[in-house]
Order: C-alpha cells, then structure tokens, then sequence
C-alpha cells in the first residue's frame, strides 16, 4: 500500500496542475500549472522504475548481495525523465519570454482581457 | 556510393538541416549571401535524398536504420529478441509524409527569401530549419519516445516563428496560446507513454504493437487510457473540432510562408495519430467505436470550419478556418476507413476512403499553402489584413490573381484539379456508412467555393481604391514558389491515377498492414 | 490516366477535352448572334436624376458581400460567435471535455460487461 502513494501523489499532482490552467486567469498562474503537470508527469516516469530492494543503476556488474533478480532499479525511465526535464526548462523559458513582451504590448496578464484574436 | 548514400539516407536527411541550422548563426555574421546559400543547399540537399530513398522504398519495402549499432536487438537469455535502440523506420506513409514535408520547406524558403527583411533574419532561418527537423523526426521515427522530444522541437520552433514580427501584439497572444496547448499536449503524450512503458516495458512501436495484438483476453484498463489520451492530444494537435479555436489564430497572425509550413507541421501530428490507431492499436481497440468518434470529429470540424470561415474579416484568418474544415475531410476519411477495418478486411469501401484520406493530406497541404502565399504576398505589398480596405488588386497583381484563381479552383473540389480527385474518393467511399456524411461533405464543398470566392472578388475584382493606387506585382521570387505550387497541382489534377497507384497506395498497404510492420522491426536480426 | 473511385472511375483528361469542345461550341454560337454594342448617354444607369457616385464608394465591401445568409443564420452565429471566446481557459476546457467524452465512451462500456 505504501509503496503505492507516489502513484497517488502523481494524480493528485496532475489535478491541480489541470485545475490551475482551467480556471485561473493570471498568465504566470498558467505557466506555475505547466510546470506543476510537467513535475506530476516526471514524477510518474521515475516510480515507474521502482524495484523494491534495487539497488541504483551505476553498477557495470552486480554486486553479490542482490536479492531481486534484475538487480537494480530500471535505468530507461530516469533517462526519459532527464529528457524530460531539459524540456520542460526550455518550454518554461519560452513561455516566460512571451509573457514578458506580452506585458509590454498589452498592458495586462489577465486571459479574460486578451481577447483581440476572438470570434 | 549511390548505395553508401541509400543506407545512411534516414539520419543524414535529419542530421542535414540540424548541423546546418546551428552553423547559421556564424555564418550569419560573416556574410548574407553565405548565410542564403548555406541553407538553400541544406534544403536540396535533403529534398533529393528523399527523392533518392523514395525511389528505394518502393522498390525494396520497408527500411530499419539503427542509431549507434548494427541492428536493434539484444538477445536476452531465452532467445526471445528485443529492439531496444533508437530506429528510424522508413514505410512508405513515412515517406510520403517526408516528401510533402521537404517539397514544402523548399517552397516556402523560396518564398521566404523574398519576404523576410530587416535584421534577424539569420535567427528566422535557424528556427526554420529547426522546424524542418522536427517534422521530419517525427516522421521517420520508430519509438514512441523520439515521437515525443520531435513533438516538443516542432512545437517551440513553430511558436518562436509565429510570433517572428510583433506587429501590434497580437502575434505574441496567438504563440502564447499555441505553445501552452501543445505542451499540455506533449505532456500528455509523455504521461501516455509512461503508462505504455510501465504495462508492457517497451518503447519500439514495432515491438509495442505486437505485445499489444498478440494479448489475448482484450486489453487491459492502461492500454486504454494510454489510447485515449494519445488519440485525444494527436487530435488537438492536427486541429479537429471543437478543440480547433488555437488553430486560425496562428494561421491568421504568422507572417508569409510560416502559415504553409505551419500546415505541414499539423500534418505531421494527423500521420503520428495514423501511426497510433491503425498500427500499434490496430484491431485490439474497439474499433467500430474509434471509428465513429473519429466521423464524429470530422463532420463537427467541417461543419464548424467552414460556416466560421464565412463571416470573418481578416484574410489570414479565413484561411485558417477553412484549414480546420479540410482536416475535417481527413478524420472523416480515416475514420471510414477505420470503421471498416473492424469488420474484418478492408476489402470493399474502406480502402478507397483510406486512399481518398490520404491524398487529401498532399492536396490540402498544396492547395492551402497556395492560398496562404497569395495572400502573404497581399500583406506584404499593401500592409492590410482587412477585407474592407482591400479592393481592385487584379489590376496590379496579375499573376497573383491567377494563382489565387488555381488555388479557388482546387480547395472548392472543382474538376480538373487535384481537390476533385481526392475528394471524389472520399464522396463515394463514405456514403456506403451513410449517405449523410456524403451530403454534408459535398455541401461543404460548396460553401467552401462561395468563402474563396468572397475573398477573390473583394479582393482582386472590384474598383480601384484610391488608397492601394501604387501596389505593385509581387517579388519574383514569391511567384516562382506560387507558380511551383501550381505546375504540381495542375500535375496531380491531371494525372491522378498516376499519383494514386505510385504515390498513395503504396503509403495505404503501409499503414493497414500492419503484421509486415511488425514482422520486419521483430524479425530482423 | 484515370482515377479508379469506387463507384466508377474518373479522368481528367476526358473531361478536359469535353469541356474544351463544349467552351467552343458555346463561343461559336454566341459569336453568330447580332451584334449589339451602344455607346452614349442612353446606357447610363438613371437614379432620378441624381448623378451616379463614383465606382469605389458603391462598391460593397468584402465583409458585407454575404450579409443576407449570415443574417438568415443568426441564431446559429450568435451561439458559434460565442463558443470561439478566445480566452485560453476555454480551450484547455474544451480539450478535458472531449478526452473526457473519448474516456466515457470508450472504456465504460469494456468495464461494464
């Protein structure tokens, strides 16, 4: 069961992350719920790898006391998480970018009021 | 040498642009005329490679390359074989989709050689080859991970272009709303990748499809909601309704060529959700209901496409409502066809509406990237975006009149052009479901030919204003980009069956069959 | 070079050749009829006297061509112009709706029976 909560973590996570870009209106509030889903779907990537008694993947051979017959915890998914987090960053970044010179055109962050480009 | 250049064709045609576009910026300050030269012969470059391996394709099946090793397998203990490198698996869908990709970045840099000025112009032509790179990738691409980081390099480089010039702001609003949709996204198609590793500890899609349709007793609660939420993010992607409202907002606000190779890249996102349902998922899902859901899409999207497109005043923006409306066409093709392949073989109308689906993509990246450049070239020469203060061009601008006329002709699905001929697939083969998704298509046509020729009369006919009295033609070399456009449509409007029996059927055998797809990446040691 | 559809087949090239025979038979019967071309005062447009304006400011501009169909459809606009709000909330709003109608209906019914 306890072995279960970063599976809990990562849907509760998710939700908020989904709650923050659905229903609040400041810019940077969506940006915050981009990198809180990101965060959620990292955090899901690296439990997904998880072997109870694994020691971590840095061994070229095994020790001998492994009780668990991989060994150690799964490596492919912390490769897919760093992937992961470098991208994340960038599109972070670029976002940033946009909401600065956003700020600067239209004077306001609120997505109810950016509404030239409607109908 | 020919054969050297055959083998290693996939990764230089990737790697090309790439080295090409991070070399730019140097060049860039030494000298201009270096910096134009560079990236045309990049381009060509990758354009005859892919000419190259497409004539090798179709000859010789179905190419694996592998990143980094002599094949892709490692032999566990129990003899069983599993791909674990990096490939990049060349069919012929994927080449289909790399022609339609390369032919449209040459245009659009011919294009784009006339329309981008002023400083920075090195930074717009490193993006665009990043974009170029991201296309392909995702295109030629054989697990479902390199799908993702390729995903994420098209999405950024797409959202830096469009907002190229800040005009009024409004082109920064239209990047901010594309880059946090695709990267929800992305994020999503991650999280449903994850799902995929975890159940069945496989990234390949060669290997991840046979795990999934040689699983007996139906498939299990994640497989499905991986399913759902790759089909759900692909579809936001390509622009179906009513998830569409991002889509004539980056159309409408990105400058000149970027528009046509924004459509491109939509198109890339439509052949990876081809890639999800018919061959990893191929008949495990439930797929007369996948099927539906799909018609569903399309008929919404045409619908919803078409009438919006008629009361808008700003020309870009039209266009990109009546780009939602031809994506429509497609779900609705693929959807037949996919509807079909439940019930056993694709024998009778399923084939000819996958064949009809499919050689809409070529059209409807040709056509609508016509319309999008005559109208660039509009902007660019008035500075007006606004149906009302635009009047009596085709007395200044003939030959743009004219294309704009080929361009009417072909996204309406008149006869003798390209639209006729993959929207007659489409017509008869879909009305064996129901006679209603043939009557709504067709009527959409219609209102499809009334929106173009709304723009051509306010815009090319009509009285000369006072205000525009001192337009010229447009640059040289904007119209020879048209005028290529053109020879190709005219090309495929006049020999379709040439096309079709070339081009796209090989590209439909491909994707419906799927058991060579899996029995070449699992077989090959 | 002809298209195989599935109800029949269709070539471009036979059309062309018929289109062209027909376009010429159509300017040669039009070009055997009387030729009538007045000039002068008699053809001018006659609004009670008053002078004509001048052709740019009668000319009806691009947003307004199709006013009669979008003033039929009014009901549909008003609800469509409001659905395309523009605000970015409503698009991350539609995307949950629909993956969540694509999860009702596609996994309920496996887990139901």
């Amino acid at each position: 069961m306890i072995y279960n909560l970063p599976f809990y973590a990562v849907i509760i996570i998710i939700a908020i992350g989904l709650y923050v870009i659905a229903f609040k209106r400041n810019l940077i509030k969506i940006a915050m719920g981009i990198t809180i889903i990101q965060s959620g779907v990292n955090l899901f990537l690296i439990t997904l790898g998880y072997r109870k008694d694994g020691l971590a993947p840095i061994y070229t051979h095994l020790p001998s006391q492994t009780s668990i017959p991989e060994g150690m915890v799964l490596p492919v998914p912390q490769a897919l998480t760093l992937t992961s987090i470098v991208i994340g960053v960038a599109v972070l970044a670029l976002i940033l970018s946009f909401i600065m010179a956003l700020y600067r055109e239209y004077g306001t962050l609120d997505t109810y009021k950016m509404r030239r480009l409607k109908e | 040498m020919i054969e050297t250049l055959v083998t290693h064709a996939p990764i230089l045609i990737i790697a090309a642009p790439l080295l090409v576009a991070f070399i730019l910026p140097l060049i860039d300050k030494v000298s201009k005329k270096g910096r134009n030269i560079l990236v045309l012969c990049a381009v060509v470059f990758t354009l005859v490679l892919v000419i190259i391996l497409y004539q090798d394709v179709i000859e010789n099946g179905m190419r694996i390359y592998t990143l980094g090793g002599e094949n892709a397998h490692v032999a566990l203990p129990s003899g069983y074989h599993v791909p674990v490198r990096i490939t990049l698996v060349i069919d012929a869908l994927s080449i289909f989709m790399v022609l339609i990709s390369s032919l449209i970045s040459f245009v659009g840099l011919l294009y784009s050689f006339a329309h981008v000025k002023g400083e920075g112009t090195g930074k717009f032509y490193t993006l665009f080859l990043l974009m170029l790179v991201g296309m392909l990738g995702m295109e030629m691409t054989g697990d479902l991970f390199n799908l993702f980081v390729f995903l994420e390099i098209l999405s950024i480089s797409s959202a830096a272009l469009i907002s190229f010039y800040i005009r009024k702001g409004q082109p920064i609003e239209a990047s901010i709303k594309f880059i946090i949709i695709s990267s929800l996204a992305a994020l999503f198609v991650l999280f449903a990748t994850g799902l995929l590793y975890g159940e069945y500890n496989l990234l390949n899609m060669g290997a991840l499809a046979n795990e999934i349709n040689s699983q007996t007793g139906g498939l299990t609660l994640l497989s499905q909601l991986a399913f759902i939420l790759l089909l759900a993010s692909f579809a936001l992607k390509a622009g179906s309704a009513p998830m569409h409202m991002w889509l004539p907002d980056s159309y409408g606000e990105a400058p000149g060529a970027i528009s046509m190779f924004l459509v491109a890249g939509t198109q890339a996102s439509l052949y990876a959700l081809l890639r999800v349902c018919f061959t990893i998922y191929n008949t495990a899902i439930d797929a007369s209901i996948i099927g539906g859901l799909l018609i569903i899409l399309g008929l919404v999207s045409i619908f919803i496409g078409v009438t919006m497109a008629l009361i808008q005043i700003d020309i870009k923006r039209l266009i990109g409502y009546a780009a939602v409306a031809e994506v429509g066409y497609i779900f609705l093709a693929v959807g037949v066809g996919f509807f079909e392949l439940a019930q056993g073989e694709l024998s009778a109308y399923g084939l000819k509406a996958l064949q009809g689906g499919i050689f809409h993509i070529f059209n409807d990246v040709l056509d609508i990237g016509l319309l999008f450049l005559v109208t660039g070239a509009v902007i660019y020469m008035t500075k007006e975006t606004n149906l009302n203060k635009l009047g009596g061009l085709a007395r200044s601008m003939k030959y743009s009149s004219f294309f704009f006329l080929i361009g009417l002709v072909a996204v309406a699905g008149l006869p003798p052009l390209n639209g006729f001929a993959s929207k007659i697939l489409i017509y008869e083969a879909i009305y064996k479901v129901s006679p209603l998704l043939s009557i709504i298509a067709i009527l959409a046509s219609i209102f499809m030919l009334a929106i173009f020729v709304k723009i051509f009369y306010s815009v090319f006919m009509g009285p000369k204003l006072s205000s525009l009295s001192d337009i010229s033609e447009a640059p040289k070399l904007m119209l020879a980009s048209m005028a290529i456009l053109s020879g190709i449509m005219i090309f495929f409007g006049l020999f379709p069956g040439y096309i079709v029996d070339n081009l796209v059927t090989p590209a439909v055998n491909a994707l419906v069959d799927n058991f060579t797809y899996i029995t070449t990446i699992m077989g090959g040691i | 070079m002809s298209l195989d559809t599935f109800g029949g087949f269709w070539s471009p090239l036979v059309w062309l050749l018929a289109f062209i025979v027909t376009f010429l038979i159509g300017y040669i019967l039009w070009g055997l009829g009387e030729k009538q071309h007045k000039t002068g005062e008699q053809l001018k447009p006659f609004i009670s006297g008053l002078a004509e304006g001048s052709k740019e400011d009668v000319h009806v501009k691009g947003g307004n061509i199709y006013w009669g169909f979008t003033e039929s459809l009014k009901e549909y606009y008003k609800y469509a112009t409001k659905m395309h709000t523009g605000i970015l909330n409503d698009y991350i709003l539609w995307f949950i709706g629909i993956a969540a109608i694509f999860f009702m209906v596609v996994i309920i019914p496996g887990v139901i029976w």
